[in-house]
């Protein structure tokens, strides 16, 4: 369904296949580690040596402090995204028009909450606590994609979301899948194969309403048209102004620059498009023979930005949901540390008697 | 997700609920597996909790929850010297050995 048009070093299976190929590197990298001599003295120098080649970075080991601050900014980032992503499509949950779509969206909202919590172990290993990225979060000190401060007015836009925006993060995260460090891509490459649902199930809507009637239709086309070039900004600042991209390529954190990714990203859609029967909403989107891909206009960049710091039309009311979700399920929290206080006490009574 | 031994011994009963590595058996005759990690105020919960996150594609058959602060770990920096008697120890393998022509099943 998705990954297979577009041309070039792809391996079979499109990215799914990429993740798996990745899972194999990741598995050959440790291999390769046996035969590695030991750190020895020059620590900055081991780390180079094994990111260079293409080997894991793992928690206890020596790493630079800008190298862990990226990570935790990134990490803790993305596990935001998964949690205030909940968001958007929780809104239609009861308002599903079947059963089964309830069902399915229920599972969907239920991995991305467990994507968020893989991520946060994976950012824990770094020195970070689960309550302090919470606290981040709430007090907006840290962000989330730009994407979830969207609204989603119609059931089509369940759709939308799990063809373009789940769409656009897989293309962003199989090559985390790769990352030099080693909880990170492990947990991406259990959240991509759990992503890869969620985009057909998202596409699968979509096709649906677009051969439906001519209201249904009418629909997905707008559902399409609102959420195109908000995925399109997904991918960031274009690759001038991204500031922190040429580091993170140097530490292999990142693989792949932001445009290159959105290229990526518009060449897989224009076949997918086709076989929905809906329009991509941007009239000079044509291929370009001597690139061997399509032309596109760029989204509004200086729309992300204004999203990305506070301005969008939901950031408000997300944060204040998360925050408001977060003080009630204190009880709960409490409630559960209490009884586990009891019950060692209880075995600990048990234990003098 | 793992490793991180002495560092996650200050979240006591009193702070947040502590953490809990998670281990999957994938299939019966296979060892269990690190999977991650994750927090719970108690082994039961941690039990249900790594249910719900690790194991909701039929993932596993068995589930071991440990607390974090339970592990010890090696530590990479001395690597070299902690596996080290390990590398002077050839013999160790089979194929150290010469196995004389004509001599089977060995």
């Amino acid at each position: 369904m998705y990954g297979n048009d577009f041309p070039g070093e792809d391996p079979p299976g499109g990215l799914l296949g990429e993740v798996e190929a990745a899972e194999a590197a990741l598995r050959a990298a440790a291999q390769q580690d046996r035969d590695a001599a030991g750190p020895g003295t020059d620590l900055a120098a081991y780390f180079a040596q094994v990111v260079d080649a293409d080997q894991k970075i793992e928690p206890r080991d020596w790493m630079p402090e800008a190298y862990r601050r990226t990570l935790i900014r990134q990490i803790a980032q993305h596990a935001h995204s998964e949690i205030i992503g909940m968001q958007p499509e929780g809104n239609w949950i009861s308002r599903a028009p079947s059963l089964k779509r309830k069902a399915i969206l229920l599972a969907k909202v239920q991995d991305e909450a467990g994507h968020g919590l893989y991520l946060y172990a994976a950012a824990e290993t770094l020195g970070i606590s689960r309550d302090e990225l919470v606290d981040l979060l709430l007090d907006g000190r840290q962000k989330y994609s730009s994407i979830f401060n969207y609204p989603t007015l119609s059931w089509a836009d369940v759709g939308a979301i799990g063809w373009l925006v789940d769409g656009a993060a897989i293309v962003n995260q199989v090559p985390l899948c790769r990352c030099s460090y080693g909880p990170y891509a492990r947990a991406m490459i259990r959240v991509c194969k759990e992503e890869s649902f969620h985009q057909r199930q998202g596409y699968e809507i979509l096709h649906v309403l677009a051969h439906g009637t001519p209201a249904q239709r009418a629909m997905a086309q707008d559902a399409v048209d609102r959420w195109w070039y908000p995925s399109l900004a997904m991918f960031g600042p274009p690759d001038g102004d991204s500031t922190h991209s040429a580091q993170s390529m140097a530490w292999k954190i990142k693989r792949f620059s932001n445009d290159e990714l959105r290229q990526r990203f518009v060449d897989m859609c224009v076949g997918q498009a086709e076989v929905l029967g809906l329009a991509i909403p941007d009239p000079g989107l044509r291929w370009n023979d001597e690139r061997q891909a399509y032309d596109f206009t760029q989204p509004d960049y200086a729309e992300l930005m204004r999203v990305i710091s506070g301005d969008g039309p939901c950031n408000r009311e997300r944060i204040a949901h998360r925050r408001r979700a977060h003080a009630e399920g204190a009880w709960v929290r409490e409630a559960a540390a209490a009884y586990a206080a009891k019950q060692r006490n209880k075995k600990k009574e048990m234990v003098a008697a | 997700m793992s490793e991180r031994g002495e560092r996650t011994d200050r979240l006591g009963a009193e702070g947040p609920a502590p953490l809990w590595e998670v281990f999957v058996r994938a299939r019966r005759g296979l060892a269990h597996t690190h999977v991650g990690s994750l927090h719970a105020p108690d082994a039961e919960l941690a039990l249900h909790n790594a249910r719900d996150l690790y194991t909701r594609r039929q993932e596993g058959v068995s589930i071991w929850v440990v607390p974090a602060s339970a592990i010890t770990a090696s530590s990479p920096d001395e690597k070299d010297a902690f596996f080290d008697p390990a590398a002077d120890k050839v013999y160790r393998h089979p194929t150290f050995y010469e196995v004389p022509e004509g001599a089977a099943h060995l």
